[in-house]
């Protein structure tokens, strides 16, 4: 992870800080920086969203594919994670410097999808055992300010619900020999219910409290942090603790408490501010990096 | 050549365009906060990043440093979801290698690297979305991320595409028109003196032809030193009113 080098100092100036409810930037311990988020940025992909949190930025990019459901869930689609750390963040990416990372990450999101109500799989199934769409989901890291994982996850859920999959009809022929036809419309597609996506919520340990969205001066000062996934409605479908230092049983009933009481917050902005992108309509000003 | 139709008897390319003209060029400095420098460019509907970090101590092992210029390092990437089909790795396959090499190329003539003894300059270019024209687009944000840096080059490095079709040179071409399988040649200039940077070009053309399409690239080249030229201006001139000069 990119890291940032601070001097006892520094650490002990953040750690005191963060006892009175006061981080350096002048936020409470459960609040975020402003995120900006903004979909369809890529006209190549299904879907799209770039996620702006403080100096970190989030690229996503959905593609539906098609391919063949996997034998254990023969109508089901299925989701595939992938997750770029580019040399952009950081020189120390450079080359495979980021794969370690990236595997992280990729394997967090697929764990945090891992259930069945998160997304509805059975509405990406075209043809059971033959053909299902497959949703690529390819992350790429442009800049690292401290707290991946939200941004990533608020990302996805953004291109997820940016995400429109051509509809498609099984036409078979009297050989029985299956064709698939493309509707004829171009904007004759189905959309996918982000209702339950979850987000991920990181909370790291500083001295006796925790904060929600750390920077990474902060992270440098914290040892561990526990990372929870969290549904709009606050089911938590996914927690893991992250760090080199020990949590006490007690604080992560607390982190745990907090998670759910942010997660939902950020949920509902998240979903107030994409239904109102999108209805400005197909004529709203594309800013994307110029802006 | 298939049954596409790049020029029209009008005069017209498949996207409405002139033989001779540019897409449409958008270009922001400035882009991310931490790294020293950086860029984002759009021709067309091509979109590139560049970040340059440096010059700063050699990263790895020290027997690299050279002891009279710095080391310029280059690494060219494109997103997976930045064609229209979806690419499997970003970045480490022999295209991306061979780019990452060539902008390096481009970038030691003018740099002006003897200023940076023994230090590593790292130019880190991200296609976002290719739509032809790839290696122009990074070379043109890889330009304005090292002015951004502040490292101090002989001058700006303007690169454009050309193409030869009926005849007629075209400038700056897209995915479909380089698809169609005619030739290619890719330049990048160094507008003030001229001289030439990079010149690319593999496939068969009849040496008749070579300058008129030699030509068509060096104007397009010029054509996007001035748009950039405006760019880095504005640039400057928003950065002293913050400062408040």
């Amino acid at each position: 992870m990119a890291s940032v080098a601070l001097s006892e100092a520094e650490k002990v100036y953040i750690v005191h800080g963060v006892q009175e409810d006061l981080r350096v930037d002048g936020r409470g311990c459960e609040d975020y920086r402003c995120i900006e988020v903004e979909t369809d940025v890529v006209s190549n992909t299904s879907g799209s969203a770039r996620v702006k949190l403080g100096h970190t930025d989030i690229l996503v990019g959905v593609k539906a594919e098609m391919g063949t459901p996997k034998l254990e869930k023969p109508s089901e689609g299925y989701l595939e994670f992938f997750v770029d750390c580019s040399a952009n963040a950081t020189p120390e990416f450079e080359g495979r410097g980021g794969d370690d990372l990236g595997t992280e990450i990729a394997n967090t999101l697929y764990r945090i999808f891992n259930n069945k109500s998160s997304v509805d799989l059975s509405s990406l199934c075209i043809s059971p055992r033959e053909h299902c769409w497959v949703l690529c989901v390819d992350v790429l890291l442009l800049e690292c300010g401290g707290n991946l994982f939200d941004a990533i996850s608020i990302a996805v859920k953004a291109a997820l619900f940016n995400t429109r999959i051509p509809r498609v009809r099984v036409l078979e022929d009297e050989e029985g020999a299956k064709d698939i036809e493309l509707s004829d419309d171009p904007y004759d597609c189905i959309r996918l219910s982000v209702e339950n996506v979850p987000c991920i919520v990181t909370l790291c340990k500083i001295g006796c409290r925790h904060v929600v969205d750390a920077t990474l001066q902060e992270e440098a000062c914290s040892l561990a942090s526990l990372l929870v996934s969290v549904t709009s409605k606050g089911v938590v479908t996914c927690m893991r603790k992250v760090g080199k230092g020990s949590l006490d049983p007690e604080s992560i009933f607390e982190m745990m408490e907090s998670s759910k009481r942010v997660g939902k917050v950020l949920h509902m902005s998240l979903q107030s501010v994409l239904h109102k992108e999108e209805s400005l309509g197909p004529k709203r000003p594309k800013v994307g990096f110029l802006g | 050549m298939a049954g596409l139709e790049l020029l029209s008897d009008q005069g017209y390319r498949i996207d409405g365009r002139r033989a001779g003209e540019l897409r449409k060029i958008q270009a922001r400095m400035g882009v991310f906060a931490q790294a020293d420098g950086s860029a984002y460019i759009e021709q067309g509907n091509t979109k590139a990043l560049a970040v340059v970090y440096g010059p700063h101590e050699i990263r790895g092992s020290r027997s690299r440093a050279l002891p009279d210029r710095a080391l310029v390092n280059c690494q060219y990437s494109s997103a997976t979801f930045s064609t229209g089909e979806r690419k499997r790795r970003p970045h480490g396959d022999r295209k991306s290698c061979e780019m990452g090499l060539q902008l390096r190329q481009t970038f030691e003539a003018a740099i002006l690297t003897q200023l940076h003894p023994r230090s590593q300059i790292d130019i880190y270019v991200q296609v976002l979305q290719a739509d032809g024209g790839t290696y122009a687009a990074c070379v043109n944000a890889a330009t304005l991320a090292v002015m951004d840096a502040g490292i101090p080059m002989r001058d700006f490095v303007c690169a454009c595409s050309a193409g030869f079709v009926d005849g007629t040179a075209l400038s700056d071409l897209s995915h479909v028109e380089e698809a169609a399988g005619g030739p290619q040649l890719a330049l990048a200039l160094l507008p003030a003196s001229g001289q030439i940077a990079l010149l690319e070009m593999d496939s068969r053309l009849h040496e008749d032809h070579l300058e008129q399409v030699l030509e068509a690239a060096a104007q397009a080249a010029r054509d996007v030193h001035t748009l950039l030229d405006r760019v880095v201006r504005q640039h400057v001139q928003e950065a002293s009113i913050l400062l408040g000069d």
